[in-house]
Order: structure tokens, then sequence, then C-alpha cells
């Protein structure tokens, strides 16, 4: 994976500094709050319900050994024993005290990380596929590209202020496990006539306005990737609306200029730029994807499995994937226990995940949008004593993809925009279908909960999603059913009226029902849905 | 009535104003009936709290109870985490909340 070079380090190291001074002038008085907020905001420092929280980036979701443990670390020196693993492949801290948030980033620092940029109306923390090196479908590793695309971006001063915050995912397969089609801009790595190149597409997101991205250009080539990004980047900051912030996203602008003349401008804008030579030089290309380099697999290592322990057939069947190398499989590590808070993970969890990171994938993990945590590269012979630890640590639920195995956003219990709680709710349905022979009858279903109408929990894009609202000071929650942040892209729709806790939990239980009843040979839930239509889910739930 | 909520500038603790200092516990929230303004910039600039506001909560027998969930949030602590609640011994604090 990548490492810092003297440049990166100096960039981090400074801000550091300069955030200890700033944060010195705040306790000092001699910054006043309206002063100091964008300040700590530019260094991932909220201040939510109970405390400061800080949001702290993990590039494209990877992440090694050392700097997990470095999380923990933090989790239990400066929080309450805990991190939070977020949507957007970051790890967040709730508990955080502000005199000490500069000693936090300086630890950070010492590990090659930061929170630059998981705040304001800049360019965020660039998501990837979790699986990226080790997918056996991908064309490429995308995680270079990421790297050039957060290298591009970190302090980029033209769009340091953005009219709103920006969101880019890449990917490199056809199947699509970053949400790509819900950013800002998804870039999907192709090949056209045998040279590699992207696919762009601009104008998707998820919050009050959902929107699916549509493509503006079937093939950008690959060296000329940034300069285009650049000229998406620069139409928006110049026709973006900053008068009102619910209509400052570019999805709101390309829906606005329609989708062929946003992409004339770029067009237009990228012709200019390709004049400039803004293009990263070839030399740079090169050294940054030396550091993704294959790690040296054991080529002669063996595909057979025993299997004889059910419990670990079972993790083996839903949590491991295809490894692109014989004999390797990618591991996923489910946070998402029976009436466990999605995403959390305590400090001896975290270290025990490094630990297994450096024992058996090439200290190497992954955070993914959907809060569990990969270790990209175990041999096959090592997944039973890999499970046998995860599975004393708590870490082994089987449930990848099926119904427990929900995303959920902190709600009401830490979040100071949400109107109604979300851990609670995913806690009762893991409780409610906490039998993983009935999970896995029902077989992939993305449930996606939010807190509240900014989508932090993907609601939109769940097979069934949840949103809680305020009605008239009681939590309320909307169900909706038809979302998919998969390349199957859909936005998913309101089935009527809300319900109680209890009640949007009896009406999952419904749909579920309705579900194996109408479906036909292998069909997914979203696949009866979309076969059966809204219609007859509406009919099941009210009557 | 009227109670003064905020964040104590170097913890980030939710503090309660009690008429002459910051408390942790909502227990001790006085009624500062108009005169919030006043308390919050005076209180503001001592820097002894963060952002304050000012809130609607009723009076009962256990003291004042913030009118808006979100704020009996505030005041307890997240309801997922008991242990992390300001009342961990007790295991139906959460029920106040809601």
């Amino acid at each position: 994976m990548y490492q810092y070079d003297k440049y990166d380090q100096q960039m981090v190291d400074t801000r550091v500094a300069e955030f200890r001074d700033q944060v010195e002038r705040r306790l000092a008085g001699n910054l006043t709050e309206d002063q100091f907020k964008p300040l700590r905001l530019m260094n991932g420092l909220y201040l939510q319900l109970h405390a400061y929280m800080l949001r702290v980036a993990i590039p494209y979701g990877t992440l090694n050994g050392k700097q997990m443990r470095m999380l923990g670390h933090i989790a239990r020196k400066y929080d309450r024993d805990y991190g939070h693993f977020t949507t957007r492949q970051n790890i967040q801290y709730n508990w955080i005290k502000l005199e000490d948030a500069p000693d936090i980033l300086a630890d950070l620092a010492s590990v090659e990380m930061h929170a630059i940029q998981t705040s304001g109306n800049c360019i965020r923390n660039i998501s990837s596929d979790q699986y990226a090196g080790a997918a056996a479908d991908e064309i490429a590793d995308p995680r270079p590209w990421a790297e050039i695309l957060r290298q591009w971006s970190s302090f980029h001063p033209e769009f340091s202020y953005l009219p709103r915050k920006f969101k880019i995912a890449v990917i490199a397969s056809d199947e699509d496990r970053a949400a790509m089609r819900l950013h800002d801009i998804g870039i999907q790595l192709v090949h056209k006539d045998g040279e590699l190149g992207a696919k762009f597409f601009v104008g998707g997101g998820m919050g009050r306005t959902p929107m699916i991205a549509p493509e503006i250009r079937d093939f950008v080539p690959a060296d000329e990737l940034i300069s285009y990004a650049e000229a998406c980047l620069r139409v928006y900051n110049r026709y973006g609306r900053r008068d009102n912030k619910y209509k400052a996203r570019i999805k709101i602008l390309v829906h606005e200029l329609g989708k062929e003349e946003y992409t004339r401008q770029v067009e237009e804008e990228f012709a200019h730029m390709k004049t400039l030579g803004l293009n990263p030089p070839v030399e740079e290309l090169a050294r940054i994807s030396e550091y993704f380099a294959d790690p040296a697999f054991d080529t002669n290592a063996s595909d057979d499995l025993d299997l004889s322990d059910p419990d670990f057939n079972l993790w083996v069947d839903q949590n491991t994937e295809e490894h692109k190398q014989a004999g390797y499989a990618i591991a996923v590590i489910s946070l998402k226990p029976t009436s466990g808070i999605p995403g959390d993970a305590s400090s001896a969890q975290i270290d025990l995940m490094a630990d297994l990171a450096e024992q058996y994938s090439f200290d190497e993990l992954r955070v993914t949008h959907s809060q569990n945590i990969v270790l990209p590269h175990v041999k096959k012979s090592d997944l039973y004593a890999l499970w046998q630890k995860l599975d004393e640590a708590g870490l082994a639920p089987a449930n990848l993809d099926l119904i427990t195995d929900s995303i959920a956003c902190p709600g009401l219990d830490y979040c100071s925009l949400a109107n109604a709680r979300s851990i609670p709710l995913a806690q009762k349905i893991s409780e409610r279908f906490a039998d993983l022979g009935r999970q896995r009858e029902l077989g992939e279903l993305k449930l996606k909960i939010s807190g509240c109408i900014n989508a932090c929990g993907h609601h939109h894009a769940g097979h069934i999603g949840i949103l809680g609202v305020d009605r008239k000071g009681t939590e309320n929650y909307q169900l909706l059913l038809g979302g998919s942040a998969a390349e199957d892209t859909s936005l998913a729709k309101i089935t009527g009226p809300g319900f109680d806790e209890d009640g949007v939990i009896d009406a999952i239980e419904t749909v579920t029902d309705l579900y194996l009843k109408e479906r036909q040979e292998d069909e997914r839930f979203i696949d009866t849905y979309r076969r059966v239509g809204m219609a007859a889910f509406k009919e099941a739930i009210y009557g | 009535m009227k109670i003064i909520t905020g964040n104590d500038l170097k913890t980030g603790d939710v503090t309660w104003w009690t008429g002459s200092d910051w408390s942790r516990h909502v227990e001790d929230a006085v009624d500062v009936g108009e005169n919030f303004e006043a308390v919050m910039q005076e209180e503001e600039a001592t820097r002894r709290v963060n952002v304050p506001y000012a809130i609607e909560a009723e009076m009962t027998d256990d003291g004042p109870r913030p009118a808006h969930i979100k704020d009996r949030v505030r005041a307890l602590g997240p309801t997922v985490r008991p242990d992390l609640t300001l009342k961990p011994a007790d295991p139906d604090a959460g029920n106040w909340v809601i």
C-alpha cells in the first residue's frame, strides 16, 4: 500500500502544528467559536450531541496493521474504548476532548494518517472497492487511481471551498461494491481497444434529493483521468449554487442543466485543460502504482478446505469471497453481531484485527462502506485458524449481505442532525431475525437505516430502507423498498405512512414473508420486488 | 420553563446552567425565564461553555425534563450504550428519554 513521501508527511505534520496553535488560541479565548468552527471542521472535528466527534480519513478504506492499531490506541487513550466505522470507509470517535485533539492528530500523523478534508465543502475521502487488488473480477487495481485522486484533491486550492461537499468513488469491475453511481463523481476503470481508461458518472448522491449519476463519458484515457475530473469540478465550482445549501450539490447542477449541457461544458473545459499539460507525469503514476503491487502470494497455495466444522463452513460460505489468486480468499469480518451496534468495534477488537491482518493478510485491512472490515489476502489454509480467533472475539457473525448485516447511521443517539434513533432499530431487527437459517433462507437482503433525510445510512439504496423522521416530537419510521447501491443501482420508494419502532419491524417481517411466498427460483428480495412491484408489498403492509 | 444547555469548551461534555455555574446533570438546571440571551452571551464570552442555547423543559418530580427527545438524549447519553450514560447503574434510565 501507499507510503507517504517527504511531501505528504510534511504537509500532515505542518497541519498538526497549525491546528495545535488554533486550539490553543481557542482555549485561550483568542478565537471565537464562529472563527474556530471552520478551522476545526477542516480537521474533521465536529461538535456532536455528547461531545466533540473526530472523523479520521481512511483513504479508499485501506490501512495496515500499524495504522489499525493506532486507531485502537486512540479509542483507548482518548475516547471511550471504541470507534465507529462509517459508511464512507472512515472511523469516528464520539467522545473527544478539544484539548486532546492536537495530540490525536499527531499520533495519527505518526502512522501516515489524518483527519483532513473529512468535513467541509471540499473533496472528501476518496472511496473505492473494498476488494481492490484482490477481487477476481477487477480489470485493474483501482487503488493507484484513488491514491492519485487523493493527492490531487488534498489541499487543492481551487476546490477547498466548493458549493458543497464532494465525494468521489473509483471502481474497476462491473460489479459495483462501492455505491459508485451514488457519488458526486463515480469512476469505473475500463478497457477500450486494449487501452486502460475510465467511464465517468457525474451527479449522483443520496441525501434529501437522491439521484443516480448519469454516465457522461464512456472512456477517458487513464493518463487524462485527473484532467477530466478537474474539468468536472471546474464546471461545478463555477455554476454550482451557493445561495441554497439544499440545492448546492453537483447532482442538482447536472439535473438542472441537463446531462447533455453539463457534459458539453465539461468537454469544453477538458479541451482547454489538455492544452495546459496538467496530467500527472507518467513517472508519478508509475511510482504510485508500485506501492500497490501484489504481495508475495504463495503460488503453490492449495484451494482445499476442511469444512467439517459446520459453523466454520457457514462462515466460509457467507463471509469469504473469491480471490484472484488461487489458494487465497477475501475474508470479511462482520461488525454486526446480534444486538450489536453496526460498525462499532472496541479497542481490543481493533487491536485483534490489526494482529490478524499482520498474521494472515499481508498486513492489509479494508473498511467497507457497509461498516465491516476486510482481510483481503488470506491463504485458504489459514482460514480456519483465523475464524477461530475471530469467533473468540465476537467477530465472526456469518451474516455478510444478509438482513442483519444492516447499515445504520449513528442516528439520534449521537448525531446532532438526526431526527430519530437508527441503532436501536438495527439492534431489534438483528434480534427479530437472529436465526441464521432464517437469514440465509431470505438470502441477500441489503437493509439500510438513516436517522434523518441526510441519508448517512444509505436508506435510499437499501433493498429495504428505513428513514427515521420526527413526527410531532416522536420518532417515526418510513419504510422504503427497492433500492440498490450495486451495479443495478436504483432508488428505493416509500411504501406509505410511517410506523413506530415496533411497527416498522413488523412491516419488515411482512415484506420478507411476502418475498418468500412470491419468490421464483433463485430470485433475491430485490429481484422479486422488481418483478412483483410495490403494489403487492403495500397491500401486504397496509391492507 | 426555559433552561440553558451547551457543551463544555474543553471537554465537549453536555452541560446545564445552574444559575451560577454549569453542571453535567440536567436535574441541576434552573428556569432562566426570558433572561437566557444575557446568560448565554456572558458565559460564552468567559469560555466556560460552547454554543449555548435555551430550550423548553417541564419541571417534574425528578427535575427538569427537556421537551425535545434530542435534548433528553443529550442529558442522559446514548440510549444504546447505558454504560456510557450518566446513569450506568440504572437499566431503566433510557425510558426517561423516550
